[in-house]
């Protein structure tokens, strides 16, 4: 079925005339007799426009989401509100159908997005460059491993446990081919642990790692981190959480080289993990190793004012093998959606976004932590996520997937399970908090997990068992 | 810009590189063929002092808007001196590829590599063909 | 058909007098910005309002706030609104960029991407409760397998660029686990510059490889290329210049042979989809770019995706984790299913993975737009989609063969084409005076957008034209036309095309002034 063209068969033969061939086939002729498929794909025939979104409305329907439960799940992407006006601005064909803006005179649109996009970030991390975004969280955080290495002609990379999982494992995949190796530091107290950072950190270092808020929600003292490895002439790396630097003291300020990290929480929804945005902010020093596209301002002919891809030398397209980064196409539509967040909440909206996650936060933690067998795993500061170690009412130990499955049962996704990536962490979740958890759901999960925790059935007995797939919800 | 010169007191190197030879220590910026085939520079990227160049290899590179050039070392030794006014305003290795627009003053190791380079006659001849 | 775009007549020769939107000088969301003024509004707070310095440590928090504007919401609907008409766009006209298949981005894509239950779905959520998520990417992985001739896929990469590097890390793991340690990289002189990007990104040297005079790979230049430390050929095909490269199989077995993978890049993948396939090419890896061929909306730069299909012999080291199903009967103890149901999900226990490429899943919204996008066409919708393409192409080529584009800016390579083609605009800078550049910025003033200019590097004056299969015919006769016509009013007065555009929101841009004194975010009052 033919979908989305335009020229019938008389065009086709029209066509086929001008260019002086008799069939479409012979257009095919430079493809090898044995190279050539000869038979159809086997995929299904295309359907109506009815039919696909039946069948995608039917698979949509099999997955719990934010919208049919209280979720409490964050690590790294969190279910903020995402304005209306969001979008309906980013909908628009004008900013959704261009390629990347190679002609500035047809591209001013999505050039100036880029500009305000990274003068807004550039205010959040108090680093004077920002690039116009990166593919996402973790592998921005490999980008400035490369950005660190090649500034300091060092390998070692020294990364805090706290620094989000996927970072980590995102930078060890990397230094295959960078050849470097990632060093971690563990945390003390639910914070880095700056004694052993100390020892970690020495002439070899490339740079350290560290991420604000960290992946157990609590704040980390970057400043302190960061002077310990100014000493040794290591870069200094803040992977943070752009949302909590409407309270927090910028990267920039606590003396960070690069400030990266997810943009997610800024304009865009959950998607199951994307598309979103990877932020890139740097020194003045580091300007002409930056990865990704820049957005600069330019005059034109008459002297009116405009804006250009700039720097662009650093780039694939013309640096080639020497290029600060391979990457082309990135996320500027996602980008965009996060100025038009920012713009919407405003310089008041956005600090008073702040102060009510870290109240709500402070509320939720205290909150549980009454509930029988919920107990905070440290008492560090915190923005809008925490971790709480879970024990059976009686005291014993618990099935932490168990305990989920039961909270999900009544409406609930009461957290993210750390045991995946910390082993030592088994029986805890991590709980964050948005805009859109009210009280009540605060309360309600108190009482869920109250429940849940005096049930029997959590317990873990003898040996662990493996957990049995329940059923799909709904 | 103006038109294209080749001065006799330099010798050239065929990758449109120049040098002016003092004694055991040489000037070195790039041709006028060669900023001119660039296009208006944008940014110049000189070495470190005393780190060292090897000639026949980059130890500079210059960028227009859309490109970006190696520059090479017509003869070795000790970078002794960069210029800032060209890095500053890259624009002078335009206007004036063998006055204000030099890139790096040099302690030469080994002077008698001048005798390997062109005179002006043969680097205009190498451009000619 | 009216070749002069939507303009309806001649645009202007010269920019005597100001169009509207010109006169509507560019101003940020921050210059708009007015104390007081804001939009959002926040829940009351329900929980106690304690100060913020007693739950976080004063030396930790900001000591002022981020200067972000201050706008009311009509402001902000307006000032987006306006800078977007500022933009060209794909819904607004032609669009033929060589390399970047701008094909029109059906909108039922974006409907069902919306669905809450995919816009609303935690990454976090346990896999058993994302089940319709799952299957939708192993139908995908399955879709893109069939399509490619490679049994494996990871959807992980998040572009091109970043498939790429996954298949080179691939194949770095791939060569250390038989013990080799491979130094290079093979990519032909027409490559795209993400390709030699990415292989010093991962540590690898590249070795260029030359082109033949029919524009393929120089098999001499491989062979002798082609040895114990080639790591990798990295190869698109149809090549940048358009051309299918008839010695494909000898070239993958030179390659193979010396030991060395093949990596595909897909960026051409729209040319042959249902015709051909990389795999039965002899390729070892692949990556689709799934907002080209899979008719994402490009975004103005993104978001994309790149998910990769790979050979038998790349399998083990894929990504983690890696969608799977699992079929009914397999044991419970394994993860498997007891109760007689296919079950998705997502594997973690492959230890030979090069690990993982980025958080979570990847690009998801991306994957159900282009599923969407395969479920509408079909097997044979997608092998007429490639017809079509190259229809377009092959057809644009033979309009352009003739009148003043055939004489000033003929092709580069004397062939027929597959989806796109390259142009030489030597003879019109030479006889004309006119360059590419200025013939690209005089379509600017006939509504069409230009070619991919200066690309492929070893073409003089090049533009590279990529039509896609969504494109009527009258449009690419009005392209024909303009272009002529744009040649027509060089040869009278070349100043038109150099002083080019006219009617645009900005004219040219100095360039060289933003570059050498870059200015690259809005310095704020109080910031400075």
């Amino acid at each position: 079925m033919s979908r989305y063209t335009s020229n019938t068969g008389p065009d086709r033969d029209a066509m086929l005339e001008a260019i002086g061939a008799r069939s479409i086939e012979e257009l095919f002729e430079d493809i090898p007799e044995d190279l050539r498929l000869g038979r159809p794909l086997d995929l299904p025939d295309g359907r109506s426009e009815t039919e696909v979104y039946d069948r995608l409305s039917e698979l949509a329907s099999r997955n719990a989401h934010a919208e049919g439960e209280v979720s409490f799940l964050g690590a790294g992407m969190y279910d903020h509100y995402v304005p209306a006006v969001v979008d309906a601005l980013t909908s628009r064909s004008e900013f959704l159908t261009p390629y990347t803006p190679y002609q500035p005179e047809v591209s001013q649109g999505g050039l100036q997005a880029m500009f305000e996009f990274q003068t807004a970030m550039s205010e959040l991390t108090g680093l004077p460059v920002s690039n116009a975004a990166l593919y996402e969280g973790p592998s921005a955080v490999a980008s400035a491993a490369y950005l660190a290495i090649g500034a300091t002609g060092r390998k070692k990379l020294v990364a805090s446990r706290g620094l989000h999982p996927h970072s980590r494992e995102t930078m060890v995949t990397y230094s295959a081919g960078f050849g470097s190796e990632v060093v971690e530091v563990g945390l003390e107290g639910g914070i880095t642990d700056a004694a052993a950072l100390a020892e970690a950190v020495d002439e070899e270092t490339a740079a350290i790692f560290i991420q604000q808020p960290n992946f157990l929600g609590s704040v980390e003292e970057v400043e302190a981190l960061a002077a310990v490895a100014k000493e040794k002439g290591a870069q200094v790396i803040v992977a943070c959480d752009p949302v909590a630097l409407s309270v927090l003291k910028s990267p920039g300020e606590c003396g960070a080289d690069v400030a990266v990290g997810e943009g997610q929480p800024l304009g865009n929804r959950l998607d199951y993990g994307g598309p979103s945005f990877g932020f890139f902010c740097a020194t003045q020093e580091h300007i002409r190793r930056m990865p990704g596209r820049i957005a600069g301002e330019a005059t034109d002919v008459d002297g009116r004012r405009g804006f250009a891809l700039t720097l662009q030398t650093r780039e694939q397209h013309i640096r080639r093998e020497k290029a600060t980064h391979n990457i082309c196409t990135a996320q500027a539509l996602n980008a965009l959606a996060g100025i038009i967040h920012l713009s919407w909440l405003g310089k008041r909206g956005f600090v008073e976004l702040g102060e009510l996650l870290v109240r709500r936060t402070a509320y939720a933690r205290e909150r549980l932590g009454a509930v029988v067998g919920v107990e905070p795993l440290h008492d560090a500061p915190v923005v809008r996520e925490f971790a709480v170690r879970l024990r059976a009412s009686g005291g014993g130990r618990v099935d932490t997937a168990t305990v989920l499955r039961l909270c999900a049962e009544r409406g609930f996704a009461a957290g993210y399970p750390l045991g995946r990536d910390y082993p030592e962490y088994e029986d805890c979740v991590l709980v964050a908090v948005t805009e859109r958890r009210s009280r009540r759901d605060i309360d309600g999960l108190a009482d869920v997990l109250s429940e849940v925790l005096s049930m029997e059935e959590v317990e873990m007995r003898g040996q662990a068992q493996a957990p049995v797939p329940e059923q799909v919800a709904s | 810009m103006a038109d294209p010169s080749y001065p006799d007191d330099l010798r050239y190197h065929a990758e449109h590189d120049w040098a002016r030879i003092e004694g055991d220590t040489a000037t070195f910026g790039v041709t006028w063929y060669a900023q001119d085939a660039l296009g208006e520079v944008v940014f110049f990227e000189p070495p470190e002092i005393g780190s060292q160049v090897q000639k026949d290899t980059a130890y500079a590179e210059v960028e227009s808007v859309k490109a970006v050039s190696d520059v090479y070392a017509p003869m070795s030794g000790e970078i002794t001196e960069v210029n800032a006014a060209a890095q500053e305003s890259p624009e002078l290795i335009n206007s004036a590829p063998y006055g204000e627009g030099w890139m790096v003053k040099v302690k030469l190791s080994n002077p008698s590599e001048g005798d390997e380079l062109l005179d002006s006659d043969a680097y205009q001849q190498l451009l000619a063909d | 058909m009216n070749p002069l775009g939507d303009g309806g007549s001649p645009p202007p020769t010269s920019a005597e007098e100001e169009t509207p939107m010109q006169r509507d000088r560019a101003r940020t969301i921050f210059e708009r910005s007015v104390p007081g003024r804001r939009a959002g509004t926040l829940p009351a707070a329900d929980v106690p309002e304690t100060p913020l310095e007693d739950l976080i440590p004063a030396k930790l928090l900001r000591g002022r706030p981020a200067e972000l504007p201050e706008v009311s919401e009509p402001e902000i609907v307006r000032h987006y609104t306006r800078i977007s008409r500022r933009n060209f766009d794909l819904d607004r006209g032609f669009y033929p960029l060589g390399s970047c298949t701008m094909k029109h981005n059906p909108r039922v894509n974006e409907r069902v991407a919306a669905l809450p239950g995919h816009a609303r779905l935690h990454p976090g959520q346990d896999p058993s409760r994302a089940q319709g998520a799952l299957e939708l990417m192993w139908l995908l992985q399955r879709s893109l397998a069939e399509i490619a001739g490679l049994p494996h896929v990871s959807l992980q990469p998040s572009a091109g660029s970043h498939g790429e590097l996954a298949g080179l890390l691939l194949t770095r793991a791939y060569h250390v686990d038989r013990g080799e340690r491979r130094t290079k990289v093979l990519t032909p002189d027409t490559a795209h510059g993400t390709n030699p990007a990415t292989v010093t990104m991962a540590g690898y040297e590249v070795v260029k490889v030359a082109s033949n005079d029919r524009g393929g790979v120089d098999l001499d230049d491989l062979r002798a290329k082609a040895d114990e430390q080639t790591a990798c050929l990295m190869l698109t095909n149809p090549n940048t210049l358009g051309l299918f490269d008839e010695n494909i199989a000898e070239i993958t077995s030179i390659v193979r042979d010396a030991g060395g993978t093949l990596y595909y890049d897909g960026a051409n993948l729209n040319a042959i989809m249902g015709h051909t396939r990389p795999g039965d090419m002899g390729f070892d890896i692949v990556h689709f770019n799934l907002h080209k061929t899979f008719s994402q909306p490009h975004g103005g730069g993104g978001p994309g995706a790149g998910p990769i299909a790979v050979a038998d012999r790349i399998e083990p080291f894929l990504p983690v984790p890696q969608v799977i199903r699992r079929e009914p009967g397999e044991a419970a103890g394994a993860g498997g299913n007891g109760d007689g149901q296919i079950r998705y999900d997502l594997e973690y226990d492959r230890p030979r993975s090069i690990g993982r490429l980025r958080g979570f899943q990847g690009n998801f919204g991306v994957f159900v737009r282009a599923y969407a996008y395969i479920l509408s066409l079909g097997g044979d919708g997608l092998t007429e989609a490639s017809e079509t393409a190259v229809l377009n192409a092959n057809y644009l080529l033979a309009r352009l063969r003739e009148g003043r584009t055939g004489r000033y800016a003929p092709i580069a390579f004397d062939r027929r084409c597959m989806h796109e083609f390259v142009l030489s605009a030597a003879p019109a800078k030479q006889q004309l005076g006119v360059k590419t550049q200025d013939i690209a910025k005089r379509l600017l003033d006939y509504s069409f957008h230009p070619p991919t200019v200066y690309f492929p590097l070893l073409v003089d004056e090049a533009m590279m034209v990529e039509p896609t299969e969504t494109e009527a015919r009258e449009t690419l006769d009005g392209f024909a036309e303009a272009l002529d016509a744009i040649l027509a009013e060089a040869e009278q007065d070349p100043e038109v095309a150099r002083n080019a555009p006219y009617v645009t929101p900005v004219r040219r841009l100095d360039e060289v002034a933003a570059n050498r004194k870059p200015v690259v975010r809005q310095l704020l009052d109080s910031a400075a």
